[in-house]
């Protein structure tokens, strides 16, 4: 397996193009993964071309691995410098508008581990159901989707992007109704 | 016997408390199953589906204690789809309809509702005690009924449990009438309480001896706490993040240095280590330490702590300790019976520390009553699990999980067969097994072969064929539960011994090489297994070709038949 080449650092004595100093992202082990959110992800390590060459580090992200609880992984949360660690401690409070409802709400999307979570949440508190979500058919089973806008002002259907990239690039929810919701994902 | 009145058998029968032992006895003559049926007051049903609620209870009507578990063990790890099912509802249902004398519930790995609590809290006037593990499905409304409604109420016991926390006034709502307390547990909470509501119980609770506080819990109330109770024996201590020039600190300080009665200690979420000297004074006397969610505690100061706990028996730690911590531990803590490091970097992409095969083996022989382990580590050696072995062969359970799945022996790059051979062969009251490593067929031999107790085996991304499954499968005598993710066993592996499953309770297989064809043969072959396809991502055809790949399987005999309430994506063929 390729943890073999990594203790060897075949890297270090690799003849290449290119200017010293530059990682090409390292290649992942493509381990097929489905997640409970029915996606497949497939991550590289884009994040490590900084140049720090963290050998251990580049694993892809295999579900239900390590097995630990989800509620032990949620609450141990590794000394990770992510972008924006200002929204960690400040929570990421976002509008969330129905389509029909009288008034918004504001949600914190930190209060929330994932999109299982946001979605229970968003359907206690307007008192809907949101159908099953997959990558082809979008929400399917109600009459409504939520979607949202993102950073360059699209909106996007919420279930397609991981959790982190959602949360940092979120800025406002809207669940749609009717026959705009059952328009999304056919053909998107 | 025949000639003991039934009063007699009936008062033996009462000192024999171990449902193994209590099967044992009611299969003896249907004079003993009988009587024992009558006095059976404790009943565990491992598999929620296995039998209906109605039958248990027919079957043992005096029943005051239930303990349930639901869904498969994988489905902590996020392989089992959220709604797959475990409803603990119409249990609830069953037994308000029968109006069993209700007094104890423990349930595991199921889905709870509010709605289910409000029936617990209301319909058993007797109702003691709630032990939730695993849990999710419900709000801290369910807890407000419980609070509210359960007068004589004397364990509340909530672990890792995935509650929405609305926030509300659920500590509120124990009566002043409820002095009964003897354990509360709400560590896994995650939002703020009610901390008058909470000192006020505490302070009309004199028999309350353990206390576990969720990390909103301010180090101010947990010393006003301590003030009012010092009867207590078990501490979580929450958040635990004090000024230590604060007046508090010091009032603690003085207070802790007394307390010689505190046996187990927990929480520490957000710990700062300077706090820790205020804690110093109650380490000698722990039997219990839990580190596992503190993960600001560096090296160094864990090092210190370990060293003072000669009396711990069981120690859960993150591998921040490192190897050299755990030779301090091997050191300091000759009692040390149960031993469990978590990965402090789950998602391995921080530069974390780890333990490797050198922090086991310093345990391993310092520790020899060490007899239950957890252990995440970066890597391991077949040379490091015989020494193991050697060392410790009182193992009842090991668990072992290299965080790369498949990495072999660090020193040799050979697969780990030895190594765990070594364990299952000296280990001769194994009772749980989890491996992990380059593995192939060899270390199932071993397997089946000596691990003649072993009731729980855990396999992941093991290399092989079919064979290594049949070892295990036709080998291990007392195997009662099996669970394989990521493996190369086919329907070969899984036919061959089919009558072995109902000797079992469940058998999961994902990502193996598991057919419909396979899996509809077992269906047919064995009328009282229910052969669950969970078909997750929507890639199946119930009606399709036999030929194609199911992704996840779960198996376990039942007299109940098909479920009736398994959701469109569970087929029980």
């Amino acid at each position: 397996m390729g943890s073999y080449d990594k203790d060897l650092n075949l890297e270090a004595t690799e003849l290449r193009l290119g200017l010293p100093g530059t990682d090409q992202p390292e290649p992942t082990t493509n381990i097929i993964i489905h997640s409970n959110n029915k996606r497949s992800i497939h991550q590289t390590k884009e994040e490590d071309q900084e140049g720090a060459s963290k050998v251990a580090a580049s694993k892809a992200q295999i579900v239900g691995w390590p097995p630990i609880r989800s509620f032990r992984k949620n609450s141990v949360q590794p000394k990770k410098d992510r972008a924006g660690t200002e929204a960690d401690v400040s929570g990421i409070y976002v509008k969330v508008s129905m389509d029909g409802a009288p008034y918004l709400r504001k949600i914190d999307l930190n209060s929330y581990k994932g999109y299982d979570q946001l979605l229970v949440a968003i359907q206690s508190m307007f008192r809907i159901t949101i159908g099953r979500y997959s990558e082809r058919e979008g929400y399917s089973g109600s009459e409504h989707a939520p979607t949202y806008e993102d950073k360059d002002g699209d909106w996007m259907l919420v279930g397609d992007v991981p959790w982190e990239m959602f949360t940092t690039t979120c800025k406002r929810l809207r669940i749609m109704k009717g026959s705009e919701a059952r328009g999304l994902g056919c053909g998107v | 016997m025949n000639y003991f009145p039934d009063e007699v058998i009936e008062h033996v029968f009462h000192f024999v408390n171990s449902n193994k032992d209590r099967n044992s006895i009611s299969l003896v003559c249907k004079l003993w199953y009988r009587i024992e049926r009558f006095s059976r007051s404790r009943v565990l049903v491992g598999n929620c589906y296995a039998i209906t609620p109605e039958r248990v209870i027919a079957r043992f009507p005096c029943l005051k204690s239930l303990f349930l578990k639901g869904k498969p063990h994988f489905a902590d790890f996020n392989l089992v789809p959220q709604d797959w099912g475990g409803y603990v509802y119409p249990w609830i249902k069953c037994l308000e309809k029968n109006r069993t004398n209700l007094e104890e519930l423990r349930l595991k790995r199921m889905i709870v509702t509010d709605d289910s609590l409000e029936l617990v809290a209301k319909s058993f006037s007797n109702f003691k005690s709630l032990v939730l593990v695993s849990c999710e499905g419900f709000t801290t409304d369910g807890l407000a009924a419980i609070a509210a409604n359960c007068r004589f109420l004397r364990e509340l016991d909530l672990q890792e449990n995935e509650i929405e926390d609305h926030r509300g006034q659920w500590l509120n709502c124990f009566s002043e009438s409820c002095t009964s307390l003897v354990a509360l547990n709400f560590a896994c909470l995650k939002g703020d309480i009610n901390l008058a509501a909470l000192e006020r119980l505490v302070a009309r609770s004199p028999n309350l001896k353990s206390l576990r506080l969720n990390r909103s819990v301010p180090v101010e109330t947990l010393h006003r706490i301590l003030v009012q109770a010092p009867q207590l024996v078990d501490i979580g201590v929450g958040s635990f993040v004090c000024d230590p020039e604060s007046e508090t600190f010091l009032k603690l300080t003085a207070l802790l240095q007394k307390r010689h009665s505190i046996r187990s200690l927990s929480g520490f979420f957000e710990m700062t280590l300077y706090c820790a000297p205020a804690i110093y004074p109650l380490f000698s006397n722990l039997i219990s330490l839990n580190l596992s969610y503190a993960p600001a505690f560096p090296g160094k100061e864990l090092i210190k702590i370990l060293q003072l706990c000669g009396k711990l028996q069981k120690l859960w730690v993150l591998d921040c300790i490192g190897d050299k911590g755990l030779e301090i531990v091997a050191y300091s803590c000759k009692e040390l019976q149960e031993l469990r490091v978590f990965p402090s970097d789950p998602d391995g992409d921080g530069n974390a520390t780890f333990v490797t095969e050198e922090g086991l083996v310093a345990i391993s022989s310092g520790c020899p009553k060490l007899n239950s382990l957890l252990y995440f580590c970066a890597q391991m050696t077949n040379a490091a699990l015989i020494t193991v072995a050697r060392n410790c062969p009182n193992f009842i359970r090991f668990r072992l999980c290299i965080l790369d799945p498949t990495k072999p022996d660090a020193a040799t790059l050979q697969p780990l067969d030895e190594g765990f051979g070594a364990i299952v062969q000296a280990c001769k009251g194994l009772r749980r097994l989890s491996i992990s490593g380059h593995l192939t067929d060899q270390v199932f031999q071993y397997i089946g072969m000596h691990a003649k107790n072993l009731e729980m085996l855990s396999v992941a991304f093991a290399g092989g064929s079919d064979k290594g499954m049949l070892h295990v499968l036709n080998g291990c005598e007392k195997l009662n539960k099996l669970e394989i993710r990521d493996c190369p066993y086919g329907d070969g592996a899984l036919l061959n011994n089919v009558r072995k499953y109902e000797t079992m309770r469940s058998l999961w297989m994902s990502s193996c090489n598991i057919s419909m064809g396979g899996c509809r043969m077992l269906a047919k072959s064995m009328p009282r297994l229910n052969v669950e396809v969970i078909n997750e991502n929507g890639d199946l055809n119930r009606d399709g070709d036999d030929d194609q790949l199911v992704d996840k399987l779960f198996v376990y005999r039942t007299l109940a038949g098909p479920r009736t309430d398994a959701p469109d994506f569970v087929w029980t063929l």
